[in-house]
């Protein structure tokens, strides 16, 4: 087969090899994440149980689960709860926390921003059960770091402000991805313009809004997007509540594990699953729909 | 002078603002940095008074030498199957024209954002459970691998359009098969991509804690990820000598992977998942 274009196949690969090449990638990803993704709305309407008569022989209840969870407290309150994580640690923590920074260190390359780019990074890569017990650790009612520097002996954050407790371990554990990300979208902001309006009068505040903002926009949305879609997806918190006290930290995932693999519900627990690729499948599509409209205009 | 005192206060204002950064960064991470050293530690981060004992009693304690093990063997089972079969499916695709090759690089990565370990954790489980996968360290493997190797062919092929094929062609003049194309010409060129990408999957796994947490029954079988957490949840008064030294052997691998990247290639992140 003479190369079709230029820089084509070089190697001769051919048709056949180039997709014997592809089918084991294609295979894994086939069996292991588009059909578990398409399997569960199968189970979704089923009564399957982990153990039990539903066990051997599940049968099909229709909407019946769907309709359950909109009808029950603990799953509505679970969606509250999700909200509140996502828009407090992901959109305003995560988000407004990696700008300031980002902003903080744009015009310094020293050692002070490279000591606050790798704590904040550190805190991003250490492994989710180690930095779980980090923060039981600096959260202890009685010995507790937090508890020593405040002066406030006794307070016990996780069981008193459990939401408030993940909500502020998530934007310590997530800002590096923000950080980073704003500090790329800075670095094409040319300081010219910045140096113009300082020298019009403009206070830091309008230099944001006029100059910075509309520059970096893109951005912005692309951050927006990930991080909720990650914060949404994350199970950490478990590891420092476990969804208590009072199920006041039962996020989706949690409630999800909680249900299906410790409670053994497996149909109402795929049903929840449902609920949560849907979720995701908007934010992804929103994401996609951006990227190509952005790639679309010339660099805006 | 009024200018002055402005500038004097927002440089205040800005020390202020990173010095609260620094501490409210810094703060958590004490604990792992004194108290494996520290003769008696406690909860609370203190100057340890320095001893290197800790060490010593984790390294007679089989349990965790055991889930570190683990960790490397998932995380090697995993890298290797992607960094494998991504290489050759980003190879195909960055040369050859396959009908809806652009389509499909898109539904994949979408996918891959999508279906994550947390939203499918009740499919994935079921799936394991049909295939005989529970409690098998086969399954973590196969399970995290379907969800790495998207982003993995994705940032692989971006990597191998930007090479020449200049190599390959003059190869084939030469009379080489497309296979020993691949293996003696290719590789070496894209070998940078491959490492990029071993490092990342191996980092995920070694820090996933739902999938294994999910999948594996028996301790014998568990990753640090899972170990770390019963710990400090299995009742009792938790060993805290234990619990500092581990985070810290355990943390280390993926603090130096990270470093070896970011010195090497510079750090660039992708999007794609983060269970």
């Amino acid at each position: 087969m003479p190369s079709t274009s230029p820089g084509g196949d070089a190697a001769g690969l051919g048709r056949l090899r180039a997709a014997l090449f592809t089918a084991p990638a294609l295979l894994l990803i086939v069996a292991f994440l588009l059909f578990p993704a398409l399997w569960t709305l199968y189970l979704g309407v089923t009564d399957y149980r982990l153990t039990g008569l539903a066990a051997a022989d599940p049968s099909t209840v229709g909407l019946d689960n769907f309709e359950r969870a909109l009808n029950e407290d603990r799953f509505t309150d679970s969606l509250w709860l999700t909200v509140q994580f996502v828009i407090g640690s992901a959109v305003l923590g995560q988000a407004l926390l990696g700008f300031t920074i980002a902003w903080l260190l744009r015009e310094r390359t020293g050692v002070l921003r490279r000591l606050v780019e790798a704590l904040v990074l550190l805190a991003w890569i250490l492994p989710s059960s180690v930095v779980a017990f980090l923060w039981i650790a600096l959260l202890d009612r009685d010995d507790g770091t937090l508890n020593a520097l405040l002066g406030t002996p006794g307070t016990a954050w996780l069981l008193e402000h459990p939401m408030a407790s993940i909500i502020v371990f998530n934007i310590w554990r997530g800002t590096a991805f923000s950080m980073m990300l704003y500090a790329a979208a800075l670095g094409n902001v040319p300081p010219s313009q910045l140096e113009t309006a300082r020298l019009a009068g403009a206070s830091t505040w309008q230099q944001l809004r006029d100059v910075v903002l509309p520059r970096i926009k893109g951005h912005v949305l692309t951050n927006l997007l990930l991080i909720s879609l990650w914060t949404f997806n994350d199970f950490t918190p478990f590891l420092l509540t476990g969804g208590g006290p009072d199920n006041r930290t039962e996020i989706m995932p949690v409630l999800l594990y909680r249900t299906a693999l410790h409670g053994g519900e497996l149909g109402y627990g795929a049903a929840l699953s449902v609920l949560m690729l849907l979720a995701n499948l908007v934010i992804a599509l929103v994401y996609v729909r951006l990227l190509r409209s952005r790639t679309k205009e010339p660099a805006a | 002078m009024n200018e002055s005192v402005t500038r004097a206060l927002t440089t205040i204002a800005r020390y202020t603002a990173l010095s609260l950064l620094l501490a409210f960064f810094t703060l958590p991470l004490l604990w792992l940095a004194f108290a494996p050293f520290d003769r008696t530690p406690t909860i609370a981060a203190s100057l340890p008074r320095f001893t290197l004992d800790n060490f010593r009693q984790l390294l007679e304690n089989p349990q965790a030498l055991r889930s570190l093990r683990n960790s490397a063997l998932l995380a090697a089972g995993t890298g290797a199957l992607v960094v494998v079969f991504s290489a050759l499916a980003a190879y195909a695709l960055s040369r050859v024209r396959l009908p809806g090759r652009d389509a499909l690089l898109y539904v994949l990565l979408l996918l891959s954002s999508i279906v994550t370990g947390t939203a499918a954790m009740v499919p994935l489980f079921n799936l394991a459970f049909e295939l005989g996968l529970i409690d098998e360290q086969l399954g973590v493997i196969l399970v995290l691998g379907g969800g790495l190797l998207p982003s993995a062919v994705f940032i692989l092929k971006d990597f191998m359009d930007g090479t020449p094929r200049s190599y390959e062609e003059s190869a084939r003049v030469f009379g080489a098969s497309p296979l020993q194309i691949v293996r003696h010409v290719v590789v070496p060129l894209v070998r940078p991509g491959l490492a990029t990408i071993a490092v990342w999957s191996v980092a995920q796994v070694w820090g996933n804690f739902l999938i294994p947490f999910l999948l594996l029954r028996s301790p014998e079988k568990s990753p640090a990820a899972v170990v770390m957490y019963t710990f400090y949840t299995e009742g009792g008064q938790p060993d805290l000598a234990l619990i500092a030294t581990f985070s810290l052997l355990y943390s280390l691998p993926v603090v130096l992977m990270f470093l070896f990247v970011s010195s090497r290639y510079g750090f660039r992140f992708h999007g794609g998942i983060k269970s």
